[in-house]
């Protein structure tokens, strides 16, 4: 497992999700937390290509072996591309969560929505209120 | 436990540990206002003599089909229960054991509900099992929520064949679950596959019962068939005891597999409690409700038993589980166990033949009678419908009158059919007994 890490160039959902947004499309993952939170991860369900992504909406699951969360969406959209490698290999969300432990790419309902999102400080200074 | 000491000194000493003078003094914290005062109008305590004379007396009001004869069936069985099955349930090991708290300390638990598993698979044709659910009906609510997690869709048809009461409790849970339950009638006694597949269309799953309610053979391959058409989840409602003659779900293209275990290794228990089973293919294992026994090896490489996916469990997932409805019958499911191991793929073939036997030749008998049967070109296992010349609740009582119990009055569950019998016949019925019911029958339900 990496060590902790908030890049600056993504933006935060309080529930733990990642948002990498280039153009109209965004990548989505579980930050460095969250996947410290949860354990190794030893399943994901990942949503179809094709399905909506509604904001702050339960979009697929992750589960450890001690708890299974459900995958918060910090932007609406449609799904474009699942990761299979972590579909194959869970365990790559704790070894690297904002590289090949990506899970999601999505392209992006409503760009105002971002604006919503945390920067990388706004977030760990969330992270300093749990 | 058949001994409670309660004397004065007993009472004494319980009350001065806790630390209060009177019984009545641990109601204190009760209002005058609220309290019953006076003394309860209740009969005068009984001597152990009197009170040991009073419940033989109660207990002997009680009828068994060991003293009456009986053809009552509609889902819970008079199967015969060999000896070995209580004698590994009463090993204080497994009678005591209700539910491992500290799971992995009670290895031969474990593995009896892995043995379990292994057998309702290798039964049902399915990759994996849970360690046993609530009961029949229950297994039915279970088998929707997998199904609406699979699919993502809401709906849900029933064959109105499946047992009444499985379709009553996937009635209750519905509303819960958002679930809308859609029934499909039956047309002479089994299920027309097309109306299932038009009935079918964004369901997340179809139910039907094999055999069905009323003892017929449901053309299983096709309703499954019209299931798949819909891309909806095949769910066969199975007999266990009927496993050994017709063909596994498993086989016919069926995604999950439910059904009540009783009849295999179980008493009818005046109607419970008993055990159901869910079993599924592979891709639901994570949509599997209540607990399931995994085999590993331990540090040291030697075979061991763990509970496995608890992560989906209600005491970790709470109102996102995938059941919370689930109980799971350990001692029950491990008398269907040791009945199943008892009898061997062999002997539950032969307890299956002799009961398809024994109720075609009761048919027969009761066609000659002037009993006809409801269904006459429908085959059936062990349970047919018959046709009376009058009430059949009417019926059963004339006939208990007689110390016969004829079987179950369908007009208590289906509108229209209050002169139809259903009548169970199983390998614990004699040809003298068949020839019993077709007498009584003749005299009083034509």
């Amino acid at each position: 497992m990496g060590a902790e890490s908030y890049p600056d160039d993504l933006r935060y959902h309080p529930e733990h999700d990642w948002a990498r947004i280039e153009g109209d499309t965004a990548t989505l993952g579980i930050t460095w937390y969250g996947q410290d939170a949860l354990g190794e991860l030893v399943h994901y369900e990942p949503p179809d290509v094709g399905a909506t992504l509604t904001k702050d909406g339960a979009y697929g699951e992750v589960e450890s072996v001690k708890a299974v969360s459900d995958l918060i969406a910090p932007l609406s959209g449609e799904v474009l591309e699942v990761n299979q490698k972590v579909v194959d290999a869970p365990e790559t969300v704790n070894e690297d969560p904002y590289g090949d432990g990506w899970l999601i790419r999505i392209r992006i309902a409503d760009p105002a929505e971002a604006e919503g999102l945390m920067d990388a400080s706004a977030y760990q200074a969330h992270l300093e209120t749990l | 436990m058949s001994f409670l000491s309660l004397t004065d000194a007993d009472r004494n000493e319980m009350l001065a540990t806790i630390g209060v003078s009177s019984v009545d003094e641990l109601f204190r914290d009760i209002p005058d206002g609220v309290r019953f005062q006076g003394s309860l109008d209740l009969e005068p305590p009984l001597s152990e003599l009197e009170l040991t004379a009073h419940l033989e007396e109660l207990a002997a009001r009680n009828v068994h089909t060991g003293a009456e004869l009986s053809f009552l069936g509609a889902g819970v069985y008079d199967h015969f229960v060999p000896a070995v099955v209580d004698a590994v349930l009463q090993r204080g090991e497994f009678l005591t054991a209700y539910t491992p708290y500290q799971p992995e300390m009670s290895q031969g638990v474990l593995q009896t509900i892995f043995e379990y598993q292994t057998a309702i698979c290798e039964l049902t044709g399915m990759d994996v099992s849970n360690a046993s659910g609530y009961d029949g009906t229950t297994v039915a609510a279970d088998a929707c929520f997998i199904a609406k997690h699979a699919t993502g869709r809401t709906k849900v048809v029933l064959c109105e064949a499946v047992n009444p009461q499985a379709r009553q409790v996937v009635k209750t849970y519905a509303p819960g679950f958002g679930l809308e339950v859609v029934e499909v009638p039956h047309r002479g006694g089994t299920t027309d596959p097309d109306e299932l597949a038009a009935a079918a269309v964004d369901a997340a799953c179809v139910i039907f019962q094999q055999p069905n309610f009323f003892g017929c053979l449901e053309p299983a391959p096709d309703l499954a068939a019209a299931a798949r058409e819909a891309e909806a989840l095949a769910v066969a409602h199975v007999d266990p005891v009927s496993l050994g003659v017709l063909e596994a779900p498993g086989a016919y293209g069926c995604s999950i597999a439910i059904g009540e275990g009783q009849g295999a290794g179980n008493f009818q228990s005046f109607g419970g409690p008993h055990y159901g089973f869910v079993a599924a293919r592979s891709e639901f294992t994570r949509r599997m409700p209540g607990r399931i026994v995994g085999e590993t090896t331990d540090t040291q490489g030697r075979r061991g038993f763990v509970l496995t996916l608890q992560t989906r469990e209600q005491h970790i997932r709470r109102e996102k589980a995938t059941s919370n409805i689930t109980t799971n019958q350990t001692l029950l499911a491990l008398a269907g166990l040791v009945y199943l191991t008892w009898l061997g793929p062999q002997g539950l073939r032969e307890v299956g033949e002799a009961c398809m036997a024994l109720a075609g030749h009761a048919k027969e008998r009761l066609a000659a009678a002037g009993i006809e049967p409801l269904f006459p070109d429908r085959p059936t296992f062990k349970e047919f419908a018959v046709g009376l010349g009058r009430s059949a609740r009417e019926v059963v009582r004339d006939a208990r009158a007689r110390g016969v119990h004829p079987g179950y009055a369908l007009g208590r569950d289906y509108e229209g059919m209050d002169d139809a019998l259903l009548v169970a016949v199983t390998e614990k019925r004699t040809p003298a007994d068949v020839e019993r019911l077709a007498e009584v029958l003749a005299e009083v339900g034509r």
